[in-house]
C-alpha cells in the first residue's frame, strides 16, 4: 500500500427515505476542519436511490465535493451494496480519511467495508485530531506526521483511548452522533459533484428486504432540542411522565429519558440518553429522578447546563451536575412548570 | 442445521472497573461474565436448537482461562466448545481477531454464525461483521428476532426509527443484541456434563487460510496512541433548600444564564 496516494477527507452522507441524516452534516463539518490542517479538501459520498439532488443541501453545510453512487439497489439500506458502493469508492479516489457516522446503519457498513479494504476502524469517535504518531517520540521508531488521531471512550465509557492508523489507509472512523458540530449553511453554496457507479450485480451477500416497519412516532428528535427534559426510574411511572411533559412544554423543551425508563416500558427506545442510546449535547439537559449512571453520563456530559434534581444526595448525576438540587422531583417539577408559564406568557 | 456461536469473556463493567497504578486496566482484579450480547445470540441458538433442531458449537478466543465461558454455555445447552488461544493472537485489534475467528471457523460447518453485536469491554459492533466479510457470507446485524424458513433465516434488524425483516440464504452470520430475549440459566445436569466435557483447544497452526500478518498485535491496523481513566467534568453547585427555595433557585439560574 503506497500510503502517499491517499488524500482528502471523505465523509459518508448517510440518506435515509431520500433526506439527508443530521450525521452527514457534522461529519462535513468535522470533515472540513480536519481538511484545513492537512490542506486538503473535504468529500461527501452519497448513496441511495435518486438521492442527486441532496448534493447541493451538502455543498450548502461545506462540502467541497460530492461523489454520487445512485442506483435503485440502493433505494434502502443493505449492507452488501452499500458496502460495494463505498468499497469502489475508496478503491478509485483513494481518500487519506473516511469518516462514517456511528449510528445503526454505519456501525454495520463501517467494519464491513474495513475489511474488504484491508484498513483499521475506530469505533465510536467523540474526538478527532491531526497530529504525530507515536504522540512522543520514541527512540528507534519513525514517528508519522499528519496522522488522524481518534479518541474514543471503552469499557461502558470508564476509559478513554487515542487510536491511530499509521501503516493503512484510508483512516477510518464512525463518529457518534451528535458530538461533531455542522457549520452554518451558506445558501446558494455548490459542490463540484461527480456521479460514479461501480456496477451492483446481487450474489448471495445481498439480502432481501422483506418489510420495513417504522416506528410511529410524532416527537422531535431529541438530538436536535435545545432544551430536553429527561426522566429517569425515580420518576416512578408512565404516568407520572405527565410532569416532565408540562415542564418541558412550559420552557419549550422535549422530553428524553434513561435505559432503566425504556426497560421499564415507560418511553420508546427512540428517547433514550446514553452509551446505548443517542448522544445529547443541549444548551440545558433537566436531569430529573436520574441516578447518573456510567453509561448515561456518557451520553449527555457535554450539555452545556445540567441541572439535576434528585432526592438521593449521594446520585452520581450530582459529580456532573453544574446546578444540582437535592430534592422531591413531584414537589419541585410541577412549581417550576407553574412559575415557567407566568413567566414565558 | 449447525449453528455456530462466537462468544467473549470480558470484565464485568457493571461492577465498576479497576485500574492498575500505571492507568491500564486490571482485567485480573475484575469479576468476569460472557459478554451479554453475546449471551443473547446464544440463547438464540439454543432456541433454534429447541425448535428445529440443530447442533451448537461455541467458540471462543482469549486466554486459557476463557474456557470458563465455554463450559458455562455448554451448561445452558450448547454441544460443542473450542477455545481459540495462542500468545501470537494476543493484542490484537478487531481486523485481527475477525481474521482469527475466520480461521476458525474455516475449519468448521455451518449454516448460521450468530456473534453478539458488540462486547462490553469495546463497544466496538465490528467483529461479527468483519468475520462475515472474510468468510464471503451475508451479514444481518442489530437482530432483535430471528427465524428460520427453509434454508433461509428470517431477521428482525433494528435501526434507530424503524425496523427491516430481512431474508438472506444461509449460510448467513447474525449479530444479535442484548434485548432479543432473556438468556436461560444453567442446568444442574447441565453444570455436571459441561464440567467434565471436552474442550477442544485451538492454537496457530489450527487456523485455516490465515496469514501472519493478519494476527495478533503485529497484523493490527489500529494502534493505541494513548489510554487513559477518563476526566470528568467538574462537579458544580449542589443545594438542599425546600421545593419553594428550590424553584426560586432554579429560575435564577434559568435567568442567569438567559434561557428565560
Amino acid at each position: 500500500m503506497n500510503l502517499e496516494e491517499y488524500k482528502g477527507v471523505y465523509v459518508f452522507a448517510q440518506q435515509v427515505d431520500n433526506k439527508v441524516s443530521g450525521i452527514a452534516f457534522e461529519l462535513i463539518g468535522e470533515g472540513k476542519r480536519l481538511a484545513e490542517k492537512l490542506g486538503t479538501e473535504v468529500t461527501a459520498i452519497l448513496v441511495g436511490s435518486e438521492v442527486k439532488s441532496l448534493a447541493d443541501e451538502l455543498a450548502e453545510y461545506g462540502a467541497d465535493k460530492v461523489i454520487v453512487v445512485d442506483d435503485p439497489e440502493l433505494k434502502e439500506y443493505r449492507t452488501e451494496p452499500y458496502a460495494h458502493a463505498l468499497a469502489s469508492v475508496i478503491n478509485k479516489y483513494k481518500p487519506e480519511i473516511l469518516l462514517v457516522g456511528a449510528t445503526a446503519i454505519g456501525r454495520d457498513l463501517g467494519p464491513r467495508v474495513s475489511a474488504r479494504v484491508h484498513t483499521g476502524l475506530t469505533a465510536d469517535c467523540t474526538s478527532l485530531e491531526i497530529g504525530d504518531f507515536p504522540i512522543n517520540p520514541i527512540p528507534g521508531k519513525e514517528q508519522k506526521h499528519n496522522q488522524l488521531l481518534m479518541t474514543r471512550p471503552a469499557f461502558g465509557g470508564n476509559t478513554i483511548a487515542t487510536i491511530a492508523c499509521p501503516e493503512f489507509r484510508p483512516q477510518m472512523a464512525t463518529v457518534r452522533p451528535g458530538v461533531m458540530q455542522k457549520l452554518p449553511k451558506k445558501e446558494g453554496a455548490k459542490a463540484v459533484v461527480e456521479e460514479f457507479n461501480p456496477g451492483f450485480t446481487p450474489d448471495n451477500k445481498y439480502v432481501e428486504i422483506v418489510k420495513v416497519v417504522k416506528n410511529l412516532t410524532d416527537t422531535v428528535d431529541i438530538m436536535d432540542a435545545k432544551i430536553l427534559v429527561s426522566g429517569g426510574r425515580g420518576v416512578g411511572s408512565a404516568e407520572n411522565f405527565k410532569l416532565l411533559e408540562d415542564l418541558a412544554e412550559a420552557i419549550g423543551g422535549t422530553v428524553s429519558c434513561s435505559r432503566a425508563v425504556v426497560d421499564a416500558g415507560w418511553k420508546s427506545k427512540d428517547l433514550q440518553v446514553g452509551q446505548t442510546g443517542k448522544t445529547v449535547r443541549p444548551n440545558v439537559y433537566f436531569a430529573i429522578g436520574i441516578s447518573g449512571a456510567i453509561q448515561h453520563l456518557a451520553g449527555m456530559e457535554e450539555s452545556d447546563i445540567i441541572i439535576a434534581i434528585n432526592k438521593d444526595e449521594t446520585a452520581p448525576i450530582f459529580d456532573v451536575a453544574d446546578y444540582g438540587i437535592v430534592g422531591d422531583l413531584n414537589k419541585i417539577v410541577p412549581m417550576l412548570t407553574e412559575q415557567l408559564k407566568a413567566v414565558t406568557k | 442445521m449447525k449453528i455456530v456461536v462466537c462468544v467473549k469473556q470480558v470484565p464485568d463493567t457493571k461492577g465498576g472497573v479497576k485500574f492498575n497504578p500505571d492507568g491500564t486496566l486490571d482485567r485480573a482484579a475484575m469479576l468476569t461474565i460472557m459478554n451479554p450480547d453475546d449471551k443473547a445470540g446464544l440463547e438464540a441458538a439454543l432456541r433454534l436448537k429447541d425448535q428445529y433442531g440443530a447442533e451448537v458449537t461455541v467458540v471462543t478466543m482469549g486466554l486459557p482461562k476463557a474456557e470458563e465461558v465455554l463450559r458455562e454455555a455448554m451448561a445452558m445447552g450448547a454441544d460443542k466448545g473450542i477455545l481459540v488461544t495462542d500468545r501470537v493472537l494476543g493484542g490484537a485489534d478487531t481486523w485481527a481477531t475477525s481474521q482469527t475467528l475466520a480461521g476458525a471457523l474455516r475449519n468448521l460447518d455451518y449454516d448460521l454464525i450468530i456473534t453478539g453485536r458488540q462486547a462490553i469491554d469495546g463497544d466496538t459492533a465490528q467483529v461479527g461483521p468483519q468475520i462475515s466479510e472474510h468468510l464471503g457470507i451475508p451479514v444481518i446485524s442489530y437482530a432483535q428476532k430471528i427465524e428460520i424458513e427453509g434454508d433461509s433465516v428470517i431477521v428482525e434488524r433494528q435501526y434507530d426509527d424503524r425496523y427491516h425483516v430481512l431474508k438472506a440464504k444461509m449460510p448467513c452470520l447474525v449479530t444479535a443484541l442484548a434485548e432479543l430475549n432473556e438468556p436461560r440459566y444453567m442446568t444442574p445436569g447441565g453444570i455436571f456434563d459441561a464440567y467434565n466435557a471436552e474442550i477442544t483447544v485451538w492454537g496457530r497452526a489450527d487456523l485455516k487460510d490465515v496469514e501472519d500478518s493478519n494476527l495478533g498485535l503485529k497484523g493490527s491496523p489500529t494502534q493505541i496512541a494513548r489510554a487513559s481513566d477518563k476526566v470528568r467534568k467538574g462537579q458544580g453547585e449542589k443545594v438542599t433548600l425546600d421545593p419553594a427555595e428550590s424553584v426560586a433557585y432554579i429560575m435564577d439560574k434559568l435567568k442567569e444564564k438567559h434561557v428565560i
